[in-house]
């Protein structure tokens, strides 16, 4: 606080001894001008916590209800958050739940390649008109099936593990990395493509240095939106279809009844989505600082 | 020799069922353009002057009649004839500098050749210090010096604009007309491309163009050829220059005041 008030002073000395003389030379009387101090550390703070205040109030009501109010029957389906967290240290700290995480997101990323095979059919069936002719009325039919209703089928085809997994997972992330693609080409800009066709390019010059990077924010878009449907469908797939992986952790607790671990896997399972959704816009702005220019 | 040679154009947009019927916006258009002449289409919006435009570039294809470029029809769109957009069109992915590259690059112009350009082109639109810059960093009217400079970069036989000032506010317009105008009068006539413009501004037309070709609307006939004898640069206050305008405003409003009476019966 001192200090702050030390070059406030400063600050007052410098400023009105210059404004002083300007004023006297004006003949005039400028009220003075004082700038509004930076927020301190503590307001900072405050200003946190409160935006905090609803879920720790809710965290401290969970508590409060679980050890107050429920029995001990009840209570082993709501353990409380303190016996939650003792639960989360344990799978950290025996390397557990990373083991889990680290198989689930391997298989998130093995179909999250694979997925990547969207953009180009998506490029093709946005740019030319016998390509969708041929294949909009398949993708019509396919899309509307949740990738949760190919379990049964899948478990069938590929037995229970990696590969029935990765396919569930690649079908949610497909299918929104698809059509996004698609809205993305048919949204050239037409002159884009009129301006470099004039500039000599022909037309594999036109769908790659042109079309494709045109569309690219809007394809960003059905990555973001993809692998958050392939995590959501790939925790359904390991609920019952795997030996490992998060989906796995929470469904072997509750024939446990381990609940507190259930509640802890599913805590990890938002956190993990959360992340990869906040890591691709990042990635995004990185690599893209001009698509912010097109959708204002 | 002329330059371009527009015979019996013809454009009809095939309508697609009763309530939308074919509309005839073109109807047998016949003009030469000479070698190395700036030629301005001026017309109402809707006259079809910005079709006319899109044919000559290839972008799209008269319905009768046909226009040769060097004795050459007109295919596919070309380096040979650049186009400059009203809104600019550059590709927001890239800089500046790499906007301008874009035709060099698929002319396969080699890398040396291509900085000299990319430096004499930035130089000649006054960029210099912006080369870095991305589209969306700059104003409208150095978004269009970037688009000229990219269309003069690949060397083109003809240079096409459709309403290129249109977009920017009007003190922009102004000094970008005028500076297009001084570096008409300042380039040797060896050098200079043959110009196509099309606008609606009376003033742009008269201020750049050799010759102001008037088109009427619906269907879009040629109106009225005229020859502008002004010595370069021009200065909108000489009192020919302002019975020009007064001539071409008074064939512009004929237009409206047919429309109206159109609209009345």
């Amino acid at each position: 606080m001192e200090e702050l008030d030390n070059i406030t002073r400063a600050f007052a000395n410098t400023g009105t001894s210059s404004v002083d003389a300007v004023h006297k030379s004006a003949g005039n009387s400028r009220p003075t001008v004082t700038l509004p101090l930076p927020p301190g550390v503590g307001a900072v703070m405050l200003a946190r916590l409160r935006r905090l205040a609803l879920p720790i109030l809710l965290v401290a009501a969970w508590q409060i209800v679980s050890k107050l109010v429920l029995d001990d029957t009840t209570r082993a389906l709501l353990p409380a958050p303190t016996v939650v967290a003792v639960a989360a240290w344990e799978l950290v700290s025996s390397g557990e739940l990373f083991r889990h995480l680290a198989d689930s997101l391997r298989r998130e990323f093995i179909a999250f390649s694979w997925s990547l095979v969207a953009i180009p059919v998506g490029v093709a069936m946005g740019w030319w008109k016998s390509v969708n002719e041929q294949l909009d009325s398949l993708v019509e039919i396919l899309r509307p099936i949740p990738p949760l209703a190919w379990i049964p089928l899948s478990i069938l085809w590929f037995g229970i593990g990696d590969i029935q997994n990765q396919f569930i997972i690649f079908l949610g992330i497909f299918f929104p990395i698809l059509l996004n693609t698609i809205t993305g080409v048919k949204g050239v800009d037409l002159n884009l493509v009129r301006a470099a066709r004039c500039l000599g390019a022909g037309e594999g010059d036109v769908l790659r240095r042109v079309v494709l990077l045109a569309a690219l924010p809007q394809i960003v878009t059905g990555i973001r939106i993809g692998l958050g449907v392939g995590w959501m469908a790939l925790v359904a797939a390991e609920l019952v279809g795997a030996s490992s992986g998060l989906g796995f952790l929470i469904n072997d607790a509750r024939t446990l009844l381990r609940t507190d671990i259930v509640i802890v896997g599913m805590i990890t399972i938002g956190l993990v989505g959360l992340v990869l959704d906040l890591l691709i816009r990042e990635i995004s702005h990185r690599l893209l600082p001009w698509s912010r220019s097109l959708h204002r | 020799m002329s330059e371009v040679n527009i015979r019996n154009v013809t454009k009809i947009y095939p309508g697609h069922g009763a309530k939308d019927a074919p509309v005839l916006a073109l109807d047998d258009i016949s003009v030469d353009i000479a070698d190395k002449e700036f030629c301005s289409i001026v017309g109402h919006s809707g006259c079809g002057k910005t079709t006319l435009l899109n044919m000559l570039a290839g972008f799209e294809q008269p319905t009768a009649g046909n226009i040769k470029v060097h004795g050459e029809a007109v295919g596919r769109p070309t380096w040979q004839r650049a186009m400059v957009f009203q809104d600019y069109a550059l590709f927001p992915w890239l800089t500046v500098e790499q906007n301008i590259s874009f035709g060099l690059e698929m002319k396969q112009v080699d890398i040396e050749k291509r900085r000299t350009i990319i430096d004499e082109q930035i130089r000649l639109v006054g960029l210099v210090g912006f080369e870095k810059r991305y589209p969306h960093q700059l104003s409208g009217g150095m978004k269009q010096r970037v688009s000229i400079a990219r269309a003069l970069s690949v060397n083109p036989e003809v240079l096409l604009m459709d309403e290129p000032f249109a977009a920017l506010d009007a003190q922009n317009r102004a000094v970008m007309q005028q500076e297009m105008g001084r570096l008409l009068a300042q380039t040797d006539t060896a050098v200079r491309k043959t110009m196509v413009l099309v606008t609606h501004s009376i003033e742009e037309a008269i201020l750049l163009s050799d010759r102001i070709i008037v088109l009427s609307s619906r269907p879009g006939r040629i109106k009225e050829i005229m020859k502008v004898d002004l010595p370069r640069p021009r200065d909108e206050d000489d009192p020919r220059f302002i019975a020009l305008r007064h001539r071409l405003r008074e064939l512009i409003n004929e237009e409206v005041e047919d429309e109206e009476v159109e609209a009345k019966a």
